[in-house]
């Protein structure tokens, strides 16, 4: 009996519709967020994610309203975000139906956010998205390099946060700003690969790992995800608490029925949906 | 007042929704509460929550909720109490020294020690410790989804299942008329429809019973 690692669907929404793209450009249309909720929900999602990745002004009522629609297809639990600058825009994402939010870009411009959110709605409805980036000059951050490392070792530079939906780079480096954001009151990270986003070459289990260990809170890996070896991989060697993926489940070349059983069958814990 | 109808304490608790979409799912007309005159004659209580136990116990006293929420359940009005709504029901929290609970159950509200990830955050199994309302026909390894980083690590007499993460601690607790999860039913799929099922007939049962 222990607590069973999670996998999650990730809905990235224009406001209405679910899109797809690789490394944040190329987006196409890939459904509705409702039809595609009611699927995962019965399918066995342990949890599901929509993000509003236009996050415009002027279409976050549409937005709301797709939570709202989501929402109603759940009996399991919903986080939603995009572009959140402050609690009260964090506040009407969690009335129309949303557990938890995610905050990324906005946290970073003014970490003071993570805090305000945190003690109106407790650490628990928080997640911190980082967009990381494997910087070239770095040093090996392998997992076999990482194993040998000590922990004070690993905040060196290795991946580099990007804001503005994978945009801008900040200079900061992922694995500090992910410590930071725990001590500020987020309840959980949801660490997404920009090398491996879109790319299917499997989850970037070096930097997970790093987070992981260097945080006390939930870790969601996200960003590359194939195939079921991808998962096993990121929950063993990557200490990923959960696993997040979109353009596999939407385009049904991974059933979450059989991707559980795969990883039971390794000796994962995961929630097996009769 | 529409007798028939299941009670939800409003006091700004996120999950209200959930609960209230849970239980419209199995058919179950509820109301909002947020006053005492609208707790008042209920035939059933849910106290659903999320957040911090301060601000829960500040509300309800903000709200003139506090006092009518005992003599509700003194008087022996089925209650549910979800995951903050459960740990209410403690005389005391760790998370906030100088709130004092519910006082319906014995013993204090702790942090779960920080060996293991907190918030403990996703789905988890129970370890069933005595027969149970709640649970009665749901299966042994059955799997409830929890998001806390506090909870009551004992509760000797009311405590029907537990659950371990760092430490073992209170998943279910039922004690007469008063029945409570730390886990999110209305978030936890089949399984916990069928726990929000059986606090409802539960609630059916104990009504019928006082009207014959």
């Amino acid at each position: 009996m222990s607590l069973a690692r999670r996998i999650i669907p990730c809905l990235d929404t224009d406001g209405a519709s679910v899109v797809k793209g690789v490394r944040f450009v190329n987006l196409r249309d890939a459904g509705d967020p409702a039809e595609l909720a009611a699927r995962y929900n019965r399918e066995g999602a342990d949890e599901l994610v929509v993000l509003d990745i236009a996050a415009s002004r002027d279409r976050r009522g549409t937005f709301l309203e797709t939570i709202r629609r989501v929402a109603e297809q759940l009996a399991i639990p919903l986080t939603a975000g995009g572009g959140v600058r402050s609690v009260e825009e964090g506040r009407s994402i969690l009335r129309a139906g949303a557990d938890k939010l995610t905050v990324n870009t906005a946290a970073v411009l003014r970490p003071e956010l993570i805090e305000e959110l945190s003690r109106e709605f407790g650490a628990q409805a928080v997640v911190l998205a980082i967009d990381a980036k494997r910087c070239a000059k770095c040093p090996d951050r392998s997992v076999a390099a990482l194993h040998q490392a000590s922990n004070s070792a690993l905040a060196s530079g290795a991946w580099e946060v990007f804001v503005r939906g994978g945009r801008e780079a900040t200079g900061r480096d992922a694995v500090a700003w992910a410590q930071e954001a725990v001590a500020r009151g987020a309840g959980e990270i949801l660490l997404t690969s920009m090398d491996r986003d879109g790319t299917r070459s499997g989850f970037d289990c070096a930097l997970t790992a790093a987070v992981s260990r260097a945080v006390g809170v939930p870790v969601i890996a996200s960003g590359g995800a194939d195939n079921p070896a991808d998962f096993l991989a990121v929950f063993s060697e990557g200490r990923a608490d959960a696993a997040l993926a979109a353009s596999i489940f939407h385009d049904n070349l991974q059933r979450l029925g059989e991707l559980k059983q795969f990883l039971a069958s390794h000796g994962i814990p995961v929630r097996l949906v009769a | 007042m529409n007798a028939a109808k299941l009670t939800l304490v409003d006091y700004g608790a996120g999950n209200l929704p959930s609960v209230e979409r849970a239980l419209g799912r199995l058919g179950v007309e509820t109301q909002r509460a947020a006053t005492p005159e609208a707790l008042a004659g209920s035939r059933a209580i849910v106290l659903p929550g999320v957040g911090h136990f301060g601000q829960l116990m500040r509300t309800l006293e903000e709200r003139g909720l506090r006092g009518p929420l005992r003599d509700a359940i003194a008087r022996g009005t089925p209650f549910l109490g979800i995951c903050l709504g459960l740990q209410a029901l403690f005389v005391s929290s760790e998370e906030d020294p100088k709130q004092s609970g519910l006082g319906i159950v014995g013993g204090s509200v702790q942090p779960l020690p920080k060996t293991a990830k907190l918030p403990h955050m996703g789905w988890n199994q129970l370890r069933r410790l005595r027969p149970s309302v709640l649970l009665r026909g749901v299966r042994d390894d059955a799997y409830f989804y929890f998001a806390h980083s506090f909870a009551a690590l004992d509760a000797p007499d009311a405590a029907v299942a537990v659950c371990d993460h760092g430490a073992s601690f209170v998943a279910a607790l039922e004690q007469e008329n008063v029945l409570a999860v730390q886990f999110h039913p209305e978030k936890s799929g089949d399984p916990g429809a069928l726990v929000l099922r059986n606090f409802v007939e539960f609630a059916r049962a104990k009504t019928a019973g006082e009207e014959a």
